[in-house]
């Protein structure tokens, strides 16, 4: 338990030295703009893998509306922002929380739906989101939002993705998680069990929805814009793409991911139409080389927080490989 | 300890159970037999709170459990091990067991381990092992001991010997005779009715959705009906 605990912090301050490096490397210039916007895209697409990867690579619920929650976090906290001058941190929670509410309504009625079924309904609801915002002048319509403060700081993008991947991380390590997992597994023996598959495929739904709608705000406030195009099932896709990169199913490898299709997307913006080609030849290879993702089951070696969980996780460690 | 009275349970428009009524006592082996589609898994589906009855009553231990939920009826000690096994297959036998007592206050999860490693001592050697890496054997066996994690009072098991080995089948029902000599009442439905009416009390044959005989397994055994019909001899 204590030497969990000791990972734990570890880890944390090994996240907090990057944290540091990056920030004099900010203020000291030798990062340019487009390095920083990068790294703040990095943030923003850690915190989205790592939130669907509870949902699809977890819960093994298939969602591919993870953008649909991105896009209500965005639009919620820019116009706090924008028209009530709430302040910035405020703004982004109260969007992950309305994104959350929007888990919670969706997830109700659609996780009944297995596999593609699933699929097709999150795919929906996306969709349904992105045409209201186009239809409703008050956002903008098809020309969005525009002259959305740009406060999002390295600063702030980091402690909120550490703060979700920490989050997340533990809850996956925690009974709940368990019970997710044995979800995936198998959804009729974890039902005979005594786990609550209803509920904890909407926990695991809402929690991805909360962290999405934050990371939605967080973008919004970093690129200015937003139009409902920046939300669409491309979007979704990317999100998806990550997530079956890293590993379905880890939470470091969604981390590799994110940072890896970042990476790709700033590398590849001067070829723009070359750019979902490359994803799909990068995905195909994955597939036939390496169809765990790239970091397959790993798991994060962050140990966790709380003494509770920790009886539970001595047999989770040893088990990694 | 198990009264199950006149139950009809539909899968859409098919009736699956119709007036099935039957009755479970403390510390019994009680076995029910049947073809395919006999509505035998059904019952058990029903019993555990996975399917609903449409009418009828089902009691466990003196309270009536007819619409309680999964979790609930779990909780009191009515345990269902479903089946075709359904192991966690990319979780470790440990992690397997672990879930079993999912609804236990995790106290006396230690001497449960044991409990379970010493009925089933192939799941110790195992212990780290991915559940889907392992024989169809012993992922029976890792099946039961997930169920008996659960302190069931009631276990309900759904074709243990399904595509087992001979030799193996042999082992799983000397298993299930000792589990129920160790105090768990046992509801047993199998397709290899001549093994199950061997370590049975009493028996149940089901057809299309109804009881058409009950009694003593040894007489049931021995009757010529029986012997033509599920025997084969």
């Amino acid at each position: 338990m204590k030497k969990l605990n000791s990972k734990f912090w570890l880890g944390i301050i090994i996240a907090l030295a990057f944290y540091g490096i990056v920030q004099v490397l900010l203020t000291t210039g030798v990062f340019n703009d487009v390095t920083r916007s990068m790294l703040l895209l990095v943030g923003v697409n850690v915190m989205l893998a790592v939130s669907l990867n509870l949902i699809n690579g977890i819960t093994g619920q298939f969602s591919i509306g993870h953008a649909g929650f991105m896009s209500v976090g965005a639009y919620t906290s820019a116009i706090l922002t924008l028209d009530y001058d709430v302040p910035f941190i405020l703004a982004i929670i109260i969007g992950g929380i309305v994104a959350a509410i929007f888990g919670v309504l969706i997830g109700m009625p659609t996780l009944r739906l297995n596999g593609d079924y699933l699929a097709i309904a999150t795919l929906g609801f996306g969709e349904i989101i992105r045409i209201i915002l186009l239809n409703t002048e008050y956002v903008g319509g098809a020309s969005g939002l525009s002259g959305i403060p740009a406060k999002s700081t390295w600063t702030i993008i980091f402690f909120f993705t550490l703060f979700t991947v920490v989050l997340i991380n533990n809850f996956i390590r925690s009974t709940h998680g368990r019970a997710c997992l044995a979800i995936r597994e198998n959804e009729i023996a974890a039902e005979a069990m005594g786990i609550n598959t209803t509920l904890y495929k909407v926990i695991a739904f809402t929690i991805g929805a909360l962290f999405a709608g934050m990371a939605g705000g967080l973008s919004a406030h970093t690129f200015y814009v937003i139009t409902p195009g920046s939300f669409n099932f491309l979007k979704s896709f990317e999100i998806l793409v990550m997530v079956v990169l890293g590993g379905l199913g880890s939470t470091a490898g969604s981390i590799v991911g994110a940072v890896f299709v970042t990476l790709l997307y700033t590398y590849l913006r001067e070829f723009p139409e070359w750019r979902m080609i490359i994803y799909s030849i990068v995905l195909i290879l994955m597939m036939i080389f390496r169809p765990s993702g790239l970091l397959g089951k790993t798991r994060i070696n962050f140990g966790k927080l709380g003494k509770k969980e920790a009886k539970a996780n001595g047999s989770i460690d040893s088990s990694t490989p | 300890m198990l009264t199950v009275q006149g139950i009809n349970v539909y899968y859409g428009a098919i009736h699956a159970l119709k007036d099935l009524s039957i009755q479970v006592n403390q510390g019994e082996i009680v076995t029910l037999i049947g073809a395919n589609g006999a509505g035998k898994s059904t019952l058990l589906k029903t019993l555990s709170g996975l399917l609903k009855p449409k009418t009828g009553s089902i009691e466990f231990l003196g309270k009536s459990i007819t619409n309680q939920s999964v979790q609930a009826i779990v909780k009191q000690g009515l345990i269902h091990c479903p089946e075709g096994r359904r192991v966690f297959a990319n979780m470790s036998v440990e992690e397997n067991l672990e879930l079993g007592a999912y609804l236990q206050d995790g106290k006396s999860l230690a001497a449960d381990f044991e409990r379970v490693y010493s009925m089933f001592p192939r799941l110790l050697e195992r212990k780290k092992q991915q559940a889907g890496t392992l024989s169809g054997g012993e992922q029976q066996m890792l099946a039961m001991g997930r169920a008996i994690m659960g302190h069931p009072k009631l276990l309900l098991l759904d074709e243990p010997s399904m595509g087992l080995a001979p030799l193996l089948v042999q082992d799983i029902f000397k298993i299930i005779q000792e589990v129920n000599a160790a105090g768990t009442t046992v509801l047993l439905v199998e397709q290899n009715a001549h093994q199950a009416l061997k370590i049975a009390h009493r028996a149940y044959v089901l057809e299309t959705g109804r009881v058409v005989l009950e009694g003593d397994a040894s007489e049931l055994a021995d009757s010529e009906e029986i012997k033509m019909a599920y025997l084969g001899h």
